[in-house]
C-alpha cells in the first residue's frame, strides 16, 4: 500500500492506517482506549521532554527512524536520572510512502519501545504533500527518583568524564549511507537505561549525565563546561573511536569529537568513584567500551572551557561545533 | 631518531626567529589539531598561506555561481564550504533563502544523476580547488563525453600553487620555508616545488597530516634552513619529502595526463592578493561548451573594509591582529574568507584559540 492524501483525511483511510500499522505495533491497554488523551497513573517529580526526527535516511545500518525516535526522547529523560515512563508519537508522513516501509518503522518504534521500558500511551497521524519522507515527534514522561539530582550545572572540578562508548558512530553511518559507502560502520542508536539505572542504583554520586549527541562529544562538553563554570581537560589519545569510523573521518576530513551519536552518554562523577563507575557502566547493556577521557579543574575567570591534550603534548582549546555540521542526522 | 626527540628539538630552538608558511588547508587544520604551535620553540612562527580553495576564490566568482542559480531551469551544485563563503552582497546560502536553486553535494559525481534525471534541466558546478581536486573533475568530465550529456556545466576557480608561492616571495611575504602541500603534491610530485626551492633559496618540505608526520616536517624544515648554505653549495635540493608513503618525485602521471587533456592554465584573481599569472587553470577552447564563463570573473569586493584577510592570507599578520577577528567576525558570520571554511586559518585560529 502506497500512503496517499487520503490517509490523513481523518475518514475511513485514516482509520485504516491507524488501525493495520500503528494500533497493531503499539497495542497496549492506555492506547487501546482510543480516547482523545492518555489518562496514565503516576506521581512526585515529573521530568518532560520532547524532540523531532527528521533523518534521512529512513533506514540505515543498524537502526531505522522509528527506533532513533524513541532512543532520542528516552535518552534525554534518562540524562536528568528520571526513569522513563510514557511516550506519545507524531507521525508526519508524506504521501507516496510504503506502508511497508512505515510497518517497518513502527515495529522497531515498538521493540525499541519495550527494550526502554516505556508505554507509547498517545499518537497522532498527518499526511502531507511530498515524496515518501516520514518525520516522527515524541514526548516523553519519567519519574525522578527522591535525592536524585544530575544537572548540566554539577559538575565539579575533582570530577572526572567518563564517556560510554566510540565516538561518531551514528553521525559516520547516516553520512556514509548518504554518499552511498559501503563499510562495517552501524549506527549506535540506543536506550541507555541500563548504564544509567547501574549508577543510581548503586549509589554513584553522579553530578551529571548528557546524551552525545548533535554537535558531538566536543560541543556537549564546551557547553557543560559553561553550565558549571569549569575547566575540562580532555586526553586524545584515550578517546575511544571505531578503528573504521577513526579512517571514515580521516578520508573525509572529518572531526569525531564533533560527530553525533544516538547511543552514547558522558557521566561526570567524583574521581574517586570513577572505578566503580566505569565498572557499572561497562557491565551494563551498550557500555562495553566505556573510558575515562579527561578530568575537571576549576574554571578561569568564572567561565568555563574544554581543552584536549593532544598525542604529542600540545593543548587545543575546543568550542561548539560552528554552522552546520551535516544537516539531519537525527 | 625518535619522534620525542625531534619534538625536543623542535622545543629547544634558540636560534634567529624563522617563519614557517603552509599552503593547504588541511595542513593548517592539522597543525591547529595537533596543538604544535604550543609545543615548538617560541622563536618559531607557523602561519598559515593561500591554502584553502574556498578562501581564495573571488567575491565575483560566487556573484556569478548565484547568478546562474536564478537562472530559470537552472541549478547550481556545489560541496559545503562554498555555500558560505560570502559574494558582494550574498553568499549562496543566503540566495538559497531566496529561492536561487543551490544543491550542496558530497561528490561532483552526484550530479551526473540529477542530469540524467531531469535532461531539460541545466546543473553547474561550482568547481573549486588545486591540484589535487582538478583530477576529480577530469572524471566527471570524462563520464559526461561518455554518456553523452550535455545539460552539465562547469564553472570554474581552479588553481595552482607554484605560482601564489612565487608570487608571496616577490611581495614581501618573509617566509624561511614552506610546508608543501602533501596532497597536492601526491598529484604533481614533489618536482612541483623544486624550481621554487631553487629560485627564491627557500627549502620546501613536502610532509603528511597526522601530528608525526607534522612534527617530522617541520623539524626537517627547520633542519635544511639551517644547513641552506651548505646544502647550496653542494648543490643539493632544498626540496624534501617527508611524505614518502604516497608522494613520489613525478607524482601521479595519468592524473597529469587527464589535467593536461582538459585544462589549460590562465590569469587567475585570488581573493585579497588580485591577478597572479598563469596560476589558474580553465577548460581548453575545445571544451567550452562546458564551461559556464569561468574566465574573467575578476571582481573582488570586501565585505568589511577592516577585513585583512589579504595580510592574513600571505602571512604577513597573524589572525589575532586583524581587528575584526573573533568580535564581528565569526565562524557563523564570516567578514572574510579566511573565516569561511574549515580549512580557512582564521576559522582554525577561532575554533583552537
Amino acid at each position: 500500500m502506497i500512503i496517499t492524501m487520503a490517509h490523513g483525511s481523518g475518514g475511513a483511510a485514516t482509520s485504516e492506517l491507524i488501525d493495520e500499522i500503528f494500533a497493531k505495533a503499539f497495542d497496549n491497554d492506555v492506547l487501546n482506549e482510543m480516547e482523545d488523551s492518555a489518562v496514565v497513573p503516576g506521581s512526585g517529580r515529573i521530568a518532560v521532554t520532547t524532540d523531532s526526527f527528521v533523518v534521512t535516511p529512513l533506514e540505515y545500518p543498524g537502526g531505522n527512524i522509528g527506533r532513533l525516535a524513541v532512543c532520542g526522547t528516552v535518552n534525554d529523560l534518562l540524562m536528568r536520572g528520571a526513569t522513563p515512563k510514557y511516550l506519545t508519537c507524531g507521525y508526519i508522513i508524506q504521501e507516496g510512502t510504503d506502508s511497508e516501509l512505515l510497518k517497518r518503522v513502527a515495529t522497531a518504534m515498538a521493540e525499541t519501545a519495550a527494550e526502554a521500558g516505556v508505554k507509547i500511551v498517545a499518537g497522532d497521524t498527518k499526511v502531507i504533500e511530498g515524496n515518501g519522507g516520514i518525520m516522527i515527534n515524541t514526548a516523553g514522561v519519567g519519574f525522578v527518583p527522591d535525592g536524585v539530582d544530575i544537572s548540566a550545572t554539577k559538575i565539579a572540578p575533582g570530577d572526572v568524564i567518563l564517556v560510554s562508548g566510540n565516538l561518531g558512530d551514528h553521525h559516520a553511518t547516516i553520512l556514509g549511507s548518504r554518499m552511498n559507502i559501503t563499510n562495517s560502520i552501524e549506527s549506535d542508536n540506543a536506550p541507555l537505561n541500563e548504564m544509567v539505572m547501574a549508577l543510581l542504583d548503586n549509589g554513584i554520586d553522579v553530578h551529571c549525565l548528557r546524551d552525545v549527541t548533535r554537535g558531538g562529544l566536543a560541543t556537549v562538553l564546551k557547553e557543560l563546561s559553561d553550565s558549571s563554570k569549569v575547566t575540562i581537560t580532555l586526553e586524545e589519545e584515550s578517546l575511544p573511536l571505531n578503528p573504521a569510523v577513526r579512517d571514515f573521518c580521516g578520508l573525509l576530513g572529518l572531526d569525531p569529537l564533533y560527530m553525533g551519536n544516538e547511543g552514547k552518554m558522558i557521566a561526570a562523577v567524583p574521581k574517586d568513584q570513577a572505578e566503580a563507575a566505569l565498572a557499572l557502566i561497562r557491565k551494563a547493556k551498550y557500555g562495553e567500551a566505556a573510558v575515562l577521557v579527561g578530568e575537571v579543574t576549576e574554571g578561569v575567570d568564572g567561565h568555563g572551557d574544554l581543552l584536549v591534550r593532544t598525542a604529542i603534548g600540545g593543548i587545543r582549546q575546543l568550542d561548539v561545533l560552528q554552522g552546520e555540521g551535516l544537516p539531519r542526522i537525527c | 631518531m625518535e619522534l620525542q626527540t625531534y619534538i625536543e628539538y623542535l622545543k629547544n630552538y634558540d636560534g634567529p626567529e624563522v617563519t614557517f608558511m603552509e599552503v593547504c588547508g588541511s595542513h593548517t587544520a592539522a597543525i591547529a589539531k595537533s596543538g604544535i604551535a604550543r609545543v615548538i620553540s617560541p622563536k618559531i612562527h607557523l602561519v598559515s598561506g593561500p591554502g584553502c580553495p574556498v578562501c581564495v576564490s573571488p567575491s565575483g566568482y560566487v556573484d556569478r555561481l548565484i547568478a546562474l542559480a536564478k537562472e530559470p531551469e537552472t541549478t547550481v551544485c556545489t560541496f559545503g564550504d562554498l555555500l558560505r563563503i560570502p559574494g558582494t552582497e550574498y553568499s549562496l546560502n543566503e540566495a538559497k533563502g531566496q529561492g536561487a536553486s543551490v544543491e550542496m553535494v558530497y561528490s561532483p559525481m552526484d550530479v551526473i544523476a540529477l542530469a540524467k534525471e531531469h535532461p531539460d534541466h541545466t546543473y553547474v558546478f561550482g568547481a573549486v580547488g588545486f591540484e589535487t581536486t582538478v583530477p576529480v573533475y577530469t572524471v566527471l568530465l570524462d563520464e559526461m563525453l561518455r554518456e553523452h550529456i550535455t545539460n552539465i556545466r562547469l564553472l570554474t576557480a581552479l588553481k595552482v600553487m607554484p605560482p601564489v608561492i612565487g608570487w608571496l616571495c616577490d611581495n614581501g611575504a618573509h617566509i624561511d620555508g614552506f610546508i608543501a602541500p602533501g596532497h597536492v603534491s601526491v598529484i604533481t610530485g614533489s618536482k612541483h616545488f623544486e624550481a621554487l626551492s631553487r629560485q627564491y633559496g627557500i627549502p620546501f618540505a613536502v610532509t603528511g597530516f597526522s601530528p608525526k608526520e607534522l612534527v617530522l616536517g617541520i623539524y626537517g624544515l627547520l633542519r635544511m634552513w639551517e644547513q641552506k648554505e651548505e646544502l647550496r653549495q653542494q648543490g643539493d635540493s632544498l626540496t624534501k619529502n617527508f611524505y614518502p608513503s604516497v608522494v613520489t618525485t613525478e607524482g601521479n602521471t595519468i592524473a597529469q595526463a587527464k589535467v593536461e587533456q582538459y585544462f589549460e592554465p590562465g590569469p587567475a584573481v585570488w581573493r585579497g592578493m588580485g591577478e597572479i599569472a598563469d596560476s589558474g587553470l580553465y577548460l581548453r577552447p575545445e571544451y567550452a561548451a562546458y564551461d559556464a564563463g569561468s574566465r574573467g570573473l575578476d571582481e573582488d569586493h570586501k565585505i568589511n573594509k577592516a577585513c585583512r584577510c589579504d595580510q592574513v592570507l600571505m602571512g604577513k599578520i597573524s589572525s589575532y591582529d586583524c581587528p575584526l577577528f573573533g568580535k564581528v567576525c565569526t565562524p557563523l558570520s564570516p567578514q572574510g574568507a579566511c573565516m569561511v571554511s574549515s580549512e580557512g586559518s582564521c576559522y582554525q585560529r577561532y575554533l583552537n584559540r
